[in-house]
């Protein structure tokens, strides 16, 4: 009943990274099994251990059954029917970006994120990944010089497999669910980061994935370090073509932080969600989790959701360190037929941990957006503290939002508070605001920056701003 | 009915306007002419139709006009969208101001301003221009600086929210006001910053019209005209003694009233 032509004259603006790169790629066949994941690690030249690390995770992975208890529905997935590896076609070596096929550099600079050296981001160094394979990093010379590690895991595994060996596995282990199991079997790449004792990093670090092809996965792995004392903000982007089919994307993200240590780690998710009728769409199994090992290290998850078709992810916390911190900061927009199960766990173990929960999750459309939450307080958790804070908007009356906090404390002397609210876009406010001159899609984009203000105010400037226009983006025509 | 010769156009011109809800009349045939530098009242009972009237003025999307025409400055505007309405110079002051939770204030004022000056073909202001435009306007209500930084009307009390409506017409200098019961829920010193502010902003070229049931505004700011709604149409109008005779006979009084054709 709200301006309803208005709304039907409003143009939807379509997903502007819909396209794909016409480039020559080297697949593998399709299907999953021993001999497929023997060929990915021979493909990249990987240690032994390596290879074992990925057979026993795909045993375990056979052994497992595809977890059913988030609120999402979708056909089930034929993993014989996936391809593993899919690689665009390059030189065996590749020494400078100067070798790097045009056509890539082409595809990253249409995605706002320019690689060569004349053109690139100066404020942010970037590792663009491409499908299964790590494109290039920027300003690597120069973050060695402060003797930080930024490069594709791939490379990593190469040249510092001690430290591979060393963490890889430790946060979140292969055997932890049905989709790490099968990412710790046929991971192909992702980004690697060291950041050594004492150091704060001198820049913003970045990954920027993209899915290219159609009937391949995208399994990729991150792997973040902060010694002692060091620190660290990371952010993530991730877009992909519009295909009627539906792409896998299982990632696997983990973090590591050393006494004093923080690590920041900031994701805006804009994988193509499917068309209106709920055709296509990357389904987004994630599993991110960080350790915070030290005492008084920190570590804090930012996250705005905007795409996929399905989104299963919740950046966790492991507070074992005493004083340790952990914080998780999300955005969740689901819009037509987008389902959206996310959220976090805060597992406090240390005494004195703290952790703060703030999420907001905006359904539009048919849309289902949920937020799943644990907040744990182990035996030891002594005079630890969590803060959560869970809201909804709904926009439409088709849209749903649902909360599940849960909360386990083994321990007395600690404090859990847990807030939720659910509310509408009102006909009255809309025509508050328009009757102040304001358009009516930006009053919209207006009330919902404002519900999510507690959450962008955490984010990296350049990427606020950026999560700010999106969500505008997405909403466009939602109202109805 | 206004029989005197006007020297100028009309701003607004409500032609046998009938208006309707979910299939609910509330609007039956309201006529209604205001030049520039008069002020109107709009008196009557609660469920007259005056609120609607108001609202209709501003475009609210819920009422359907069945007959008639508005038209703003010689222009039919029954189709335009509220926030074209506003860009052009119609104001509306809420009765019950909406809250917006999570907007802040100052940056509503701003867009708000902003919207209105592009309109005017005038250069928009940033966030710098703009807090010393608003410092300036905050004078005429008598509000304090920390009212910019809230969520828009969220936790303002009822005088706080009639003065933040003032404050927007302020900035937004419309070329008519219509000012919906701004008198209600306010004390007596509240009341005379509210009066005093609608006297500044207005001047020989802006049109008012208020709408309340009290006299006290009306002591305020003197109407031109009197309007007397009933039954969703006007049933008298007179000059600014109707006020006080209805105030001392009571609605009652007006029950007996034929609608003058």
């Amino acid at each position: 009943m709200v301006n309803e032509n208005l709304v039907k004259d409003v143009v939807k603006e379509p997903y502007k990274y819909g396209f794909v790169t016409d480039i020559e790629t080297e697949k593998i066949e399709k299907g999953l099994n021993e001999d497929i994941i023997k060929l990915i690690s021979q493909k990249k030249e990987e240690p032994k251990f390596l290879l074992d690390f990925r057979l026993k995770a795909f045993k375990k992975w056979q052994k497992m059954k595809e977890p059913d208890w988030a609120a999402l529905g979708y056909k089930k997935i034929d993993y014989q029917d996936i391809i593993y590896y899919s690689a665009p076609k390059q030189k065996e070596k590749i020494s400078s970006l100067d070798e790097v096929d045009p056509k890539l550099l082409e595809t990253f600079d249409k995605l706002g994120i320019p690689l060569t050296e004349q053109k690139k981001l100066t404020n942010v160094a970037v590792d663009a990944v491409f499908d299964s394979v790590s494109i290039a990093t920027t300003f690597r010379e120069e973050l060695a010089e402060h003797g930080v590690i930024f490069c594709s895991i791939s490379e990593a595994v190469k040249n510092h497999a001690d430290l591979i060996e060393k963490y890889l596995g430790t946060v979140v282990p292969a055997s932890d669910n049905y989709f790490a199991a099968l990412n710790s079997a046929v991971f192909s790449d992702g980004s690697f980061v060291y950041i050594p004792k004492g150091v704060s990093c001198p820049m913003d670090l970045s990954s920027y994935f993209r899915i290219n092809s159609g009937d391949s996965g995208q399994f990729e792995r991150t792997l973040i370090i902060a010694e002692e004392s060091s620190s660290v903000s990371y952010l993530e982007g991730c877009t992909a073509p519009m295909f009627d089919t539906n792409t896998l994307h299982a990632a696997v993200v983990e973090l590591i932080a050393l006494d004093d240590a923080s690590i920041k780690y900031s994701t805006v998710q804009n994988w193509y969600a499917g068309d209106e009728e709920g055709i296509g769409g990357i389904f987004n199994f994630v599993t991110k989790r960080g350790k915070c090992l030290g005492k008084r290290s920190k570590i804090s998850w930012s996250q705005v959701e905007t795409g996929s078709a399905i989104t299963w992810k919740y950046p966790s916390c492991l507070l074992l360190g005493e004083e340790s911190v952990g914080e998780f900061y999300s955005v969740a927009l689901t819009n037509n037929l987008q389902q959206a199960d996310t959220g976090t766990k805060m597992i406090h173990i240390g005494p004195k941990t703290k952790s703060t929960i703030v999420s907001k999750g905006i359904s539009a459309g048919n849309s289902k957006n949920s937020y799943r939450g644990l907040v744990k307080m182990g035996t030891k958790a002594t005079g630890s503290r969590n803060y959560s804070q869970c809201d909804s908007m709904l926009i439409g009356d088709q849209a749903s939002a649902n909360t599940f906090p849960y909360i386990k404390s083994q321990q007395p002397n600690s404090e859990i508070e847990h807030e939720a609210s659910t509310c509408r876009i009102s006909e009255d406010q809309l025509f508050y605001l328009q009757s102040r001159g304001i358009e009516f899609e930006e009053a919209v984009s207006m009330m919902v920056s404002g519900f999510c203000r507690d959450v962008f105010n955490q984010l990296p400037m350049e990427f606020a701003a950026e999560a700010d226009k999106l969500l505008a983006l997405k909403l466009e025509g939602s109202v109805g | 009915m206004q029989s005197k010769m006007k020297e100028s156009d009309p701003i607004l011109e409500v032609e046998n306007l009938s208006a309707s809800t979910d299939n609910l009349t509330i609007l039956k045939g309201v006529s209604l002419t205001v030049y520039p530098g008069e002020i109107h009242a709009i008196m009557g009972r609660n469920g007259c139709g005056k609120s609607t009237l108001s609202k209709i003025i501003a475009g609210h999307p819920s009422y359907n006009i069945t007959n008639g025409d508005i038209k703003f400055l010689g222009e039919n505007i029954n189709s335009l969208e509220p926030e074209e309405r506003s860009q052009s110079g119609i104001f509306l002051g809420f009765q019950y101001p909406i809250e917006i939770p999570g907007v802040s204030n100052l940056e509503f004022l701003r867009v708000s301003t902003n919207a209105r000056r592009k309109f005017l073909n005038k250069e928009e202001l940033d966030t710098f221009d703009f807090e010393e435009l608003v410092k300036e306007k905050l004078e005429i209500v008598k509000m304090d600086q920390a009212f910019l930084s809230r969520s828009v009307n969220q936790g303002f009390s009822g005088g706080e929210k009639k003065r933040n409506e003032i404050l927007q017409m302020a900035l937004l200098e419309p070329k008519i006001a219509i000012l919906d019961e701004t008198d209600s829920g306010l004390d007596i010193d509240a009341l005379r910053i509210v009066a005093s502010g609608i006297k500044k902003i207005s001047n020989a070229q802006t049109g008012i019209i208020l709408i309340t049931h009290y006299q006290r505004l009306l002591d305020e700011i003197k109407p031109n005209y009197v309007h007397v709604m009933s039954d969703g149409q006007i049933i008298k109008t007179g000059e600014s003694d109707l006020a006080l005779e209805l105030e001392e006979k009571g609605y009652e009084w007006t029950d007996n009233f034929i609608k003058e054709t």
